[in-house]
Parts: C-alpha cells; sequence; structure tokens
C-alpha cells in the first residue's frame, strides 16, 4: 500500500508533543500513528539562496550538515514505520527490530545534534521537510534500497564534513556517530544483497586502497536534495 | 562558566598554555566568528577535551606516530585474515562467509599497503613484521572461534581509529608520492568507516547486532572496557536517557542510547589488548 498522498511529504520528527512513556514500543507506535502528520515551522533565519537552507560555516555548518542527514533519515524511517512493509513484519521479527532500532538511533542523532547546535550557540537549520514520493513503503526492495542510500550518504558526509571541525568535541562526537552509521550501512546492504557490506560502490576496492569512497559535502548535499522537498533543499556553499 | 577566565587563570599559571590550545588547531585563533565562537560554549566535556588536548604527550599530533600506530594495527588483523584463511577450519565456513573474510582480508591487505607508503610518504619508518601470535591462534579451534577474534579486533580497531580521529585534527594536507594529495583525518575516516563496516558483518556473521548493543556474547570483553565504556549514555555532555532532556516527553533506554554511539579505545588501551596477540 502507498502512503495516502494526503500524508506527504513528511516532515523530519523534531520536537514532538509529549508522549508519556515514549520508550522503542510506544515510539514505534507513536510513528506509525503520527508520523505522517507532523508539519513543522521553519526556524531558520540564513535561506541566503531562496528555496535553499544554507548550513552555515565551520563547526556549526559541520554540525549542521550533520543535523540535516540525521533528519533526513529519520524523516526515512519513520515513514518506513508507518508503512505497509513494516506493518506486515511478525513482532519480534530481525527486520521489525532492525527497523525499529534504526529509526530509534536516527531520533537520537536529531536531538543530540540539535541539542549540540544550540548549546554551542549556533543556529540549527530549520526542521528539513522530506520527500520520499518516489519511494513506495510497501516495497521491501524499495525501502532497504533508499536505506542504503541514505545510510552510505551518511558515511560519506560524515567522512567529508570532518576536516570543517575545529572543536576537537565535536569532531569526536561526529566520529562516535559515523561508526554507528557504517554499521547500519552495511546491515541494510547485507539485507538487501548478501555480502553487499563493503561492495564497490563504497568502497574502493577496483582502486585496490580499500577506502570508503569520499564525497565533498556539495556532492552529498546534491544525492540528499534528491530526497528533500523545495524550501528544504541544501545549500553547503559555506563549507568549502 | 566564563571561558576566557578560565583561560587567563591558566595562562597565569602556566603561561604557555595558550601556546599549548594554539598551535595547531585554529580554535582559537579566530573566535570572532559566530561558528567557532562554539568553542566557547564552556560545557564540561568540551573543556576536559580542549585541556586533555593541550596537556597531552608530546607525540600527541605526530602524523608519523598515528599512522604507524594504525599501520600496526591492520598489519595484526591483516596476518590474523592470512591465518585464518590457511586454517583448516576456513573450508568448514558457508561460500558466503569465506567470501566475506576473503573480502575483508583484502582490504587489510590494502590498508597495510597504503598506510606504509604514507608513513613513507610523511618521513618515517613504516612498522612492520607484527603478526597475530601462533600459539594463540592454534586455540582457535574452529571457524566460529575464530570468528570471535575476527569481532573482536574490527571492533577495536574502529575504536582505536576513533580514539586518535582529534590528534589528527587541522593537520594540512599532504603530498604522498604514488598515493596523491590526501588530507590525514579524511583518510583515517575514510579507514575508519570501513572497520565499522567489517566488524558489522563479522557480528551479523556470528548472529549479533551489526552494532555494539551491550547484550551480545563478547560485550563484558576486555575490548569494550575502555575508560568510556560502550554502555555510555552521555554525549556531549547530555545524559541520553534523562527523561525530556532533549525532546520533552521523549526518554530513551540507555540500551538504546549506547548502541547509537561507538565510544573510543586510547592508545594504551588499544595497545593492552593488541600487544598479548602480537608474536612470532
Amino acid at each position: 500500500m502507498l502512503i495516502p498522498s494526503s500524508a506527504a511529504p513528511l516532515a523530519a520528527a523534531d520536537y514532538i508533543p509529549h508522549l508519556p512513556n515514549a520508550g522503542r514500543r510506544s515510539f514505534v507506535k507513536y510513528a506509525g500513528a503520527v508520523a505522517a502528520t507532523l508539519t513543522l515551522a521553519s526556524c531558520s533565519k540564513h535561506n541566503e539562496v531562496p528555496g535553499t537552507v544554507n548550513i552555515g560555516s565551520a563547526d556549526g555548518g559541520a554540525l549542521n550538515f550533520a543535523y540535516a542527514q540525521e533528519q533526513l533519515q529519520a524523516a526515512f524511517y519513520a515513514q518506513v514505520l508507518a508503512g505497509a512493509y513494516f506493518g506486515n513484519l511478525a513482532v519480534g521479527s530481525a527486520e521489525q527490530q532492525v527497523f525499529a532500532a534504526l529509526a530509534l538511533h536516527q531520533r537520537i542523532y536529531v536531538d543530540l545534534l540539535k541539542a549540540t547546535i544550540i548549546q554551542g550557540k549556533a543556529a540549527p537549520i530549520q526542521a528539513l521537510t522530506a520527500d520520499f514520493s518516489a519511494v513506495n513503503f510497501s516495497s521491501r526492495q524499495d525501502i532497504l534500497r533508499t536505506a542504503a542510500q541514505l545510510e552510505d550518504l551518511a558515511v560519506a558526509a560524515y567522512n567529508g564534513v570532518a576536516r570543517f571541525f575545529t572543536v576537537p568535541a565535536y569532531l569526536l562526537l561526529a566520529a562516535k556517530i559515523v561508526s554507528v552509521k557504517a554499521r547500519h550501512a552495511a546491515l541494510v546492504r547485507d539485507l538487501l544483497t548478501p555480502n553487499s557490506f563493503v561492495a564497490n560502490d563504497v568502497v574502493t576496492l577496483t582502486e585496490g586502497t580499500s577506502l570508503e569512497r569520499a564525497q565533498t559535502p556539495a556532492q552529498v548535499a546534491a544525492a540528499a536534495n534528491n530526497f528533500l522537498a523545495t524550501g528544504s533543499k541544501l545549500n553547503v556553499i559555506n563549507l568549502a | 562558566m566564563n571561558f576566557l577566565n578560565i583561560l587567563t587563570q591558566l595562562a597565569e599559571v602556566d603561561p604557555d598554555v595558550l601556546d599549548r590550545l594554539n598551535p595547531r588547531r585554529a580554535v582559537f585563533s579566530s573566535l570572532g566568528t559566530v561558528a567557532k565562537r562554539s568553542a566557547m560554549a564552556a560545557t564540561p566535556v568540551l573543556l576536559a577535551s580542549m585541556f586533555q588536548k593541550a596537556y597531552a604527550g608530546t607525540n600527541a599530533g605526530d602524523p608519523v606516530e598515528i599512522f604507524n600506530y594504525a599501520l600496526t594495527l591492520e598489519l595484526l588483523e591483516s596476518d590474523f585474515y592470512k591465518k585464518m584463511q590457511a586454517s583448516p577450519f576456513f573450508a568448514t565456513a558457508s561460500a558466503a562467509d569465506q567470501a566475506a573474510i576473503n573480502q575483508i582480508a583484502k582490504h587489510e591487505a590494502s590498508h597495510v599497503s597504503l598506510l606504509t607508503t604514507v608513513v613513507k610518504g610523511i618521513g618515517g619508518t613504516p612498522a612492520a613484521g607484527v603478526t597475530f601470535k601462533t600459539t594463540t591462534f592454534a586455540t582457535l579451534t574452529s571457524f566460529a572461534k575464530q570468528l570471535e577474534i575476527a569481532q573482536l579486533l574490527e571492533d577495536t580497531g574502529v575504536r582505536a581509529y576513533k580514539g586518535r580521529a582529534t590528534d589528527l585534527q587541522g593537520i594540512a594536507d599532504v603530498n604522498i608520492p604514488g598515493v596523491g594529495t590526501i588530507n590525514p583525518l579524511e583518510s583515517a575516516l575514510r579507514i575508519h568507516s570501513v572497520e565499522a563496516r567489517h566488524a558489522a558483518h563479522i557480528r551479523t556473521m556470528r548472529m549479533q547486532t551489526a552494532w555494539i548493543s551491550g547484550s551480545g556474547d563478547l560485550d563484558g570483553a576486555d575490548n569494550y572496557k575502555g575508560a568510556t565504556p560502550e554502555s555510555n549514555v552521555t554525549q556531549a555532555g547530555f545524559n541520553l536517557t534523562t527523561a525530556g532532556i532533549i525532546t520533552p516527553g521523549v526518554t530513551y533506554t540507555a540500551a538504546d542510547v549506547a548502541a547509537s554511539f561507538d565510544e573510543i579505545l586510547t592508545k594504551p588501551e588499544t595497545l593492552a589488548l593488541a600487544t598479548p596477540l602480537i608474536g612470532a
């Protein structure tokens, strides 16, 4: 079943209304029931190019860049959890647990990065509006393929933006997150295609160096923008 | 907390503190910009981190030392997988598992080759001859037992690279003959994430969660008990299990928070784990 058109585009779940006892289980219920109706006001004052979100420069920009990736992924997994494929998985089955965990991890990253940006006296970017209208959330193949794209993209994003951090604590935080993203990426790739956790499209196998393939922030933004609605597309001009 | 006051007081006690803080990282040289003022956020975690940096050992931030440390670990991993491939138990593994180990072994060999070139390229003498102790390997009497060690080595590798990331921060791009121009931090992180993919896959082969969950069969092993344990729930100064700490009404469990972040191992912690495994 496709997500009803009235539900799209989805916003990344950000600050949410009161949810008593919102642990994992109730988050799953919550995400299923409510995520599709969440819309959030913009709080950014830095849109220099109309219709784009300028993520800023230096440490604030690098944190916001990570925050944008996590918002995008959080919106994706919230929609997965609200969708037919997830709904039909047996409770306690491996994939059900994987998607529930991934959704929860993303929420934690979104929350923590926003809080860290505010704590650092920088301005967090607005709550982004994702557009996954091209993804069929009743299709395992579609979900896993998109999950792998987003997880691989996030790893490349963190690796590529690391050099813009000047504050050691921020670099350390990013490093603590990126290896878990790489674990996510390996897992969803393996679910999609067994043993594809380090395939040539993400690791430089043909070059013989066996490094994660690099992407500049501009390349990551261009790929991420394919999943972001008009008005939420990322502008990384100050991160170069 | 007034961060600049603290710096002033430190400078009175130790006139070199500003020099110690300043030279490699331009954290304090351009506090005028809004973004960099985040350096003045003056949270305890941030302060602690900066002062650890400022007063770290004299070798902190030496790229030759850092890359040789990475090379030592890659040599150990590479030799371990070679021994695995040569072991009679390898043939007992499924074709898919053999293919995965073969692929990972190739990666480790190319990491060794790359890091050797990098260390030479920046004027150092590359580490060599680091092998997994034969007598220890001989105690691993099944493919499954070998995979346990592989998991420990990979997760340790991830945490070891992570532990040195901030030591590479701010080091300028360098041209390595035969490799090209690299950003040392980015190159290390591009190995780090590949190691994390290895770790995830091996954990999956062993029916563990891809991430360190705190409930895996090896999660009580010494490898997961650095000064900051994998059960840590405080990140960037926020205890993420506190009810409503970030989002009103949302409480995350300790298990979920811990699973979302990989922690570091320091060099002494890593060497304490790795050294007993190294030998003829």
